[in-house]
């Protein structure tokens, strides 16, 4: 038998390790060359891993959730029966095998013990593949819950809605065993015509989450930008009322092949036209090395709610755009982060970051700088509201607080007020935004 | 008479009716139960059961024919079988005659008192009933079950009368007509018109549609459009029936082509079987206050109509129009009105055609399946490759079992057949599908050899990708 050790390869510029994210193949599949075999995720992409020869997988290292150096070897592969490859096709040593000698062996020592990842339970044909591994439990809304006729006669006679109990049989289907169990814990509704008690029922159900992939790496960043840079938060309320007729008037009549307009467009050009004088917040600094990098381009993160957790896509010298131009980089990258389609290079090199919540709604946010940048805008909710004019009548206008956070060591409280009290300027006179 | 006061007025004694009262006895309610037209309704007496006694017999008869001319399974008869067709009639009517009276009994173990006679209501909880000798009896009810049922469609330029029959006319007729043309193409025509050729008719269809059967998919009624085809019945589809036209002695239908044309069929007898309506008149509804719902009257799970007390189930509700629907619905609401706290909700009802072959369907076809947004996947098992029903001269029909399954979880979502005696299969299909049955469970399901049923788990199998007894599908 001939068996090709294939190590992780190299998955990105500067990477050292990758976390596995999930096994597209297990022990006994045949594998081609080019074949998907493994996703794994880096600093901040999940990437693909191919396979680099044909073969018959005959065993597997490393779990989801594990974190391997580059040059591990996590997959060997009986290659007898295979044409070998022609030394061209092999990839090269990475960069990591040498020096990562003693890590590689570790890695092997963790992953020794624990058997090769079973094969499927049940029996699944190849070609169901992985979409039917665990019995799913959660029921889309509007779903009749699955249980026998007896159960739901039961549940009927105990005042019980079924699609509130948690079903462990094949498919989620609910078992007398669950219904009792539910009744048990004392999850019954026993508010009914002309019956007493709230109708409310106990939830007893736990779930344990592991954290891995994207939303560990978000922890991670979380903890070292809150526990290293000593924020100063910043509030401002900008009066949109100008700036709110002038885009409903753009958007009436914009050409059909532009996009509509939001405000983080505008926010995003009047932060274009302010950040020169405030350079220290579209910035980079580098602790170790004690260097504070200035950006003259703006290079602006916008933070993204993805199926797979937040994303900051970055709009790349946001300065060069006009407002449809950065509506339409915008747009296009939102939908690329939430398709996950989004490049490594599109999810990297921010120098200032904003994070909307103004949709859902919030008086003030404290948003959390986005390492290694050095200031972060926060947009909230625009409403009307009675405020006094010129003249000491009481006006409707639309307004809208701007939240902002600073790394104090590197921006001064004077600094960042400056900053968002030119934004404010240009938000609350918008003709300033489109003049040369 | 001294007017009468009951808890439980059941109007109308099919097969809504009927369980509904027997089921209110049973639980000690104070129950009446009033129709004109003999127990058991149209399903006892001119539907269900007369007409599978009736094809039971044309079977039985075309296959004499058939032994007597080719000496099929080295059984041979020295002379065709003759048919009698007043015999063949008066040995349904003994049949749909044990069971009426069986009904009779049944109603009367369980205390129900069961008026014949025609009730029409005053209001909603009040209803006079004119008995067979003329005279009145007025009934007041604490709770009434509306179970009256449907009745044939009409077509106004095709009048029930002389030759022109419906369903309940052809399960009643002295003599084989020699050429029948039957006037659509949904499962009672077909099931008759079938019959009929099987006694030696010469059938023809006109459909209006553009095809047969059109509630299943062309997968289901391929079997059924080529014995049509093999045994010379001729299917006009888009086709409009306009009307009788007698001339020189005889009677022709006369309809209008896809193009437009007008051709004419001769026939010694047309039946016209173009659907059921819900009998909603003649019976005092009107002065009731109950709201519609279309057509239909208006209920929800528990059978309530809009009139508090006033219960309605069966063909007068909606769709499906069949029995089994009516009689489950019954039994709920017998046990509603004595207090149960339950409901009619099935996950689904499974509906038959015996046809030739027979067509079975419960739940989603992959079609409906995928309209709802769900990915499927299915599994087809040929009836070719089950041994009883090669024993049983099946296999060259086309038969099948098919099997519609979510792909994600393998949730059973359908369950459909065509074959020779598939119908006896509806009932583990149903079960299945009440159950919340997955393919595994299916196919981990040991079932009998050698029976039909074995292709219902190779038919879950195939969808799982690893049949026993025909190979794998290519995915």
């Amino acid at each position: 038998m001939s068996e090709y050790r294939y190590k992780l390869p190299d998955v990105g510029e500067g990477v050292v390790e990758a976390e596995i994210v999930e096994w597209r193949i297990k022990v006994g599949d045949t594998v081609e060359e080019d074949q998907p075999i493994l996703d794994v995720m880096t600093d901040k992409a999940t990437v693909e891993v191919p396979c680099a020869v044909n073969g018959v997988v005959t065993k597997i290292v490393g779990e989801p959730g594990d974190v391997i150096p580059v040059g591990t070897e996590i997959l060997f592969i009986d290659t007898s029966g295979a044409p070998a490859p022609s030394a061209e096709d092999v990839p090269p040593p990475p960069a990591g095998e040498v020096s990562s000698e003693s890590e590689t062996e570790g890695a092997d020592a963790k992953a020794e013990p624990s058997p090769p990842r079973p094969a499927e339970p049940a029996t699944p044909p190849a070609s169901e593949g992985r979409k039917n591994k665990a019995a799913p439990v959660a029921r889309a809304e509007g779903d009749k819950p699955l249980a026998s006729p007896a159960v739901r006669q039961r549940a009927r006679e105990n005042d019980v809605d079924l699609g509130t109990v948690p079903g462990t049989g094949p498919a989620g289907r609910i078992t007398h065993q669950d219904l009792d169990d539910f009744i048990a814990s004392g999850g019954r509704l026993s508010a009914r015509a002309g019956g007493s008690g709230s109708g409310r029922s106990k939830r007893t159900g736990v779930e344990e989450q592991k954290i891995i992939g994207l939303r560990r790496k978000i922890a991670e960043n979380m903890v070292k930008a809150k526990t290293t840079i000593p924020h100063i938060a910043y509030v401002e309320e900008i009066d949109l009322t100008a700036l709110e007729d002038l885009r409903a008037h753009l958007n009436a009549r914009k050409r059909d092949d532009q996009p509509k307009l939001t405000l983080i467009p505008f926010l995003a050009a009047a932060l274009c036209r302010a950040l020169p004088d405030t350079p220290q917040a579209n910035a980079h600094y580098d602790t170790e090395a004690g260097v504070l990098t200035k950006y003259e381009g703006v290079h602006l993160g916008v933070a993204t709610a993805t199926p797979n957790g937040l994303m900051v896509p970055t709009i790349k010298h946001a300065e060069a755009m006009d407002v449809w131009e950065l509506a339409a980089e915008l747009g296009r990258l939102a939908r690329a982060a939430r398709d996950g389609k989004a490049t490594k290079d599109e999810l990297s090199g921010s120098t200032i970051t904003i994070t909307s919540l103004g949709a859902i709604g919030g008086l003030v946010t404290t948003p959390v700088i986005n390492l290694p940048e050095t200031a972060i805008i926060g947009v909230n909710k625009m409403q009307e509201l009675p405020r006094f004019d010129a003249g000491g009548r009481v006006v409707p206008k639309k307004l809208m607080n701007l939240s902002s956070s600073f790394d104090h060591r590197i921006v001064d409280g004077y600094e960042a007020a400056v900053l968002i009290q030119n934004v404010k300027g240009y938000l609350e006179n918008p003709a300033t935004l489109f003049m040369p | 008479m001294s007017d009468l006061t009951c808890d439980v007025l059941v109007v109308g004694g099919g097969p809504g009716g009927y369980p509904a009262a027997i089921r209110a006895g049973q639980l000690g309610l104070d129950t009446i139960i009033v129709d004109k037209d003999g127990w058991g309704g149209t399903c006892l007496n001119r539907g269900c059961i007369p007409s599978k006694a009736f094809i039971h017999a044309a079977d039985k008869f075309a296959d004499m024919v058939h032994h007597a001319e080719s000496g099929k399974l080295g059984i041979s008869l020295s002379a065709k079988p003759k048919l009698d067709m007043k015999g063949l009639v008066a040995w349904k009517d003994e049949i749909v005659g044990k069971l009426t009276g069986g009904v009779e009994q049944l109603l009367k173990a369980a205390k129900v008192k069961a008026i014949s006679g025609w009730a029409e209501f005053e209001d909603a909880k009040t209803c006079t009933v004119t008995l067979e000798d003329g005279s009145t009896q007025k009934i007041t009810a604490k709770n009434v079950i509306l179970a009256t049922g449907s009745v044939e469609v009409e077509l106004p330029f095709l009048k029930f009368g002389g030759k022109v029959i419906g369903s309940t006319g052809a399960l009643d007729l002295e003599k084989l007509p020699e050429k029948l043309v039957v006037v659509g193409g949904g499962y009672i025509g077909l099931e008759l018109g079938i019959a009929y050729r099987k006694l030696g008719s010469e059938v023809t269809f006109v459909e209006a549609l553009d095809r047969i059967l059109p509630v299943y998919d062309k997968e289901l009624t391929r079997p059924i459009t080529r014995w049509l085809k093999e045994h010379d019945v001729t299917v006009h589809t888009s086709c409009k029936a306009k009307g009788v036209v007698e001339e020189g002695g005889k009677t022709f239908l006369e309809f209008e082509t896809v193009k437009g044309g007008t051709e004419r069929l001769e026939a010694d007898n047309i039946l016209v079987s173009v659907g059921r309506k819900p009998n909603m008149s003649g019976w005092g509804l009107e002065k009731m206050g109950i709201p519609n719902d279309g057509k239909f009257l208006k209920v929800n799970e528990r059978c309530e109509t809009g009139m508090r007390g006033v219960y309605a189930l069966g063909d007068l509700t909606g769709e499906p129009l069949l029995a089994h629907r009516a009689t489950a619905q019954g039994e709920r609401v017998a046990e509603i009105i004595a207090g149960h706290r339950t409901v009619f909700d099935p996950v689904a009802i499974a509906a038959v055609c015996f046809t030739e072959p027979e067509i079975v369907g419960v739940g989603l076809t992959p079609d409906e399946a995928k309209d709802k947004g769900e990915t499927v996947i299915t599994g087809k098992f040929p009836l070719a490759a089950n041994g009883r029903y090669l024993s049983m001269e099946g296999g060259a029909d086309g038969g099948f079992i098919r099997i519609t399954a979510r792909e994600s979880d393998h949730v059973i979502l359908g369950i459909h057949a065509v074959g020779k005696h598939v119908s006896e299969l509806s009932g583990e299909f149903a079960l299945a599908m009440e159950m919340g049955a997955r393919l595994e469970d299916i196919a981990g399901t040991v079932h009998v050899h050698p029976t039909l049923t074995e292709g219902f788990a190779e038919a879950a199998l195939a969808a799982l990708g690893h049949p026993i007894h025909i190979s794998a599908p290519k995915k």
